[in-house]
């Protein structure tokens, strides 16, 4: 019985790590061909099957008067946006978390847990509800097609994750801690600063990891939002996928703007293994 | 301690996020009262004219949304299930055990309309590694251009994608689990089908009911997907609520009348969101 259950076990694991991988060796074989090999039929091993060249990269570092689609541009835009906007949305997801975490808030009806339900909430909202008013509140202030404009909205959708993850956060960080502070005679931004907040950087890198990957990963937003002057790499790659699609550079330029994120999967990991994100996850 | 501290730490977080939602909400609602649309931009008052199209007149709104329904709950559950065995099965003693966690994890680290170009040559009818591999059994099935297989090629990438953010939420819970019921359990000599059954899964309800309403909530966004893989083709029969709402917005230019579905949608979602997590609290915290 133990031997059968260990079998499956091996037999699944592996079965479902061909699932994952499968894509991303597809496109890796995929890069390296050309026209003729792509219309050919589908083909796996690069020299075996088809003769592999390098056109599917090279195009990507050209710029677009040369027949490029030099995604350099697109690559530091998103890298941008995503970091800013995650960095505002941690530093105020973390204050406005220790807020509802250490003190009462009461106004009428409204607690602390519906304040924090409200920030959570905004998950719920669909992209495409908010895309149009977006859309018109941005032209209004001058701000569509620009880096800030995305920023803005992306603080939208990246504080809830921040506030969710350091609210549970913080209700595990002892209340000791600050008040011993307080009675050390540190006033409270003091306590919170100099005590609270050295003790709490595991909880904000989780918070900051989490915002990372759900901001380089938004599609919608930039989108709608950009047109020219600024685009973000998703769009840019979605773009390629035209009529008739150059699936070669279309798989690298994949394979490249994936490749960031899979270095925060090993990060990730290694916190679990640590032990240190059960606790600012649960 | 202090009571006006306790502002400045909730206030400036509190003010960006209503700052920068409140004009779009109210917008929302006020389009949804308005006729707006290419002929005739602007705010003008036509009452409920939409919501009366909407709830009367507009089989497509309703299909689209039992579709999203029948797409959101099959994949979570999926979803659940996968991610719950796979973070079960990494949790101890298995060799590669780093390896496969930091695997498993990967696709949820990727952008899911990138990954979907990728999928969506996957998926190709001739040209593509699966027919390639299938026409060993001598079939060649039309992935994307037939209705059935269509949704079953998006379930198949939204597996895909966020399985791993479900493997992720059960194993950080499983590894957050205390050690003292799994000993007593061992003392008594359960089996390993008991012990799941009577220590791990009740301990792990909690855990599970968070992290199905987090899929749930994010599942019912659904939209690259169908957008780059089928574009809610063939016809309409993948189209879901989102992609229904920026067809009629932003390709047909109806903007009032996709405000109205935008409210309605949020409503319907925030309802049945709420009922969920009831139902499933009471199912899985019976004891």
């Amino acid at each position: 019985m133990p031997k059968l259950y260990t079998f499956l076990k091996y037999f699944f694991v592996v079965l479902w790590a061909c699932f994952v991988i499968a894509p991303f060796l597809w496109a890796i074989s995929t890069s390296f061909k050309d026209f003729n090999s792509v219309t050919g039929g589908a083909t796996y091993i690069p020299w075996l099957q088809f003769e592999p060249t390098l056109d599917g990269w090279s195009v990507l570092f050209k710029p677009g008067s040369q027949g490029g689609i030099n995604i350099i541009g697109p690559y530091f835009n998103s890298i941008f946006v995503t970091l800013t906007a995650s960095l505002i949305s941690i530093v105020l997801g973390t204050l406005a978390a220790y807020a509802l975490s250490r003190y009462t808030f009461k106004a009428g009806i409204v607690k602390n847990n519906d304040i924090t339900f409200f920030f959570i909430s905004q998950r719920i909202m669909p992209p495409v509800v908010l895309s149009i008013p977006f859309f018109i509140f941005l032209s209004s202030l001058g701000l569509l097609d620009s880096l800030a404009g995305l920023i803005l909205v992306y603080i939208v959708l990246l504080m809830p994750i921040a506030v969710w993850i350091m609210v549970d956060f913080f209700n595990r960080v002892p209340r000791e801690i600050d008040e011993t502070a307080l009675i050390d005679g540190c006033n409270p931004f003091q306590a919170f600063f100099k005590v609270v907040l050295p003790n709490s950087v595991p909880g904000m890198l989780v918070a900051g990891l989490f915002c990372i990957i759900f901001g380089w990963i938004d599609f919608f937003f930039a989108f709608i939002l950009t047109f020219t002057k600024v685009q973000l790499l998703p769009v840019k790659i979605v773009a390629l996928n035209s009529s008739i699609t150059p699936w070669w550079s279309l798989s690298a330029a994949a394979l490249v703007s994936v490749a960031p994120l899979i270095i925060v999967a090993f990060i990730v990991e290694r916190y679990l293994s640590k032990g240190n994100l059960s606790g600012a996850l649960k | 301690m202090n009571f006006k501290h306790k502002y400045v730490f909730l206030l400036p977080g509190l003010i960006v996020l209503i700052g920068i939602l409140i004009f779009p909400i109210i917008f929302t609602v006020r389009l949804s009262l308005s006729g707006w649309n290419s002929f005739n931009p602007g705010l003008d008052f036509i009452g409920l004219k939409n919501y009366i199209r909407l709830f009367t007149d507009d089989p497509r709104f309703w299909q689209s949304f039992f579709r999203l329904s029948f797409l959101a709950i099959t994949t979570v559950f999926l979803q659940y299930i996968i991610g719950f065995a796979l973070a079960h099965m990494v949790w101890k003693d298995i060799k590669f055990k780093r390896f496969f966690r930091v695997l498993f994890l990967i696709p949820m680290m990727t952008t899911p309309v990138i990954m979907t170009v990728i999928w969506r040559t996957f998926f190709h009818e001739s040209l593509g590694p699966l027919n390639d591999f299938l026409s060993i059994f001598g079939v060649q099935p039309p992935w994307l251009s037939s209705p059935g297989l269509a949704k079953v090629s998006i379930i198949v990438v939204e597996v895909w994608q966020w399985t791993s953010f479900m493997f992720l939420l059960m194993l950080a819970g499983l590894l957050s689990l205390p050690k003292e019921p799994f000993l007593a359990a061992a003392v008594d000599g359960a089996s390993p089908f008991k012990k799941f059954i009577y220590v791990t899964f009740p301990l792990m309800a909690p855990i599970s009911i968070g992290a199905i309403i987090i899929r749930l909530i994010e599942a019912s966004k659904i939209m690259d997907t169908v957008f780059v893989l089928t574009s809610g083709g063939p016809g309409t029969s993948t189209e879901t609520s989102s992609f229904f709402i920026f067809i009629k917005g932003l390709r047909e230019f109806q903007m009032g009348y996709a405000a109205t579905a935008s409210f309605t949608y949020l409503i319907i979602m925030i309802i049945s969101l709420t009922i969920i997590v009831k139902v499933l609290t009471k199912v899985l915290m019976r004891e």
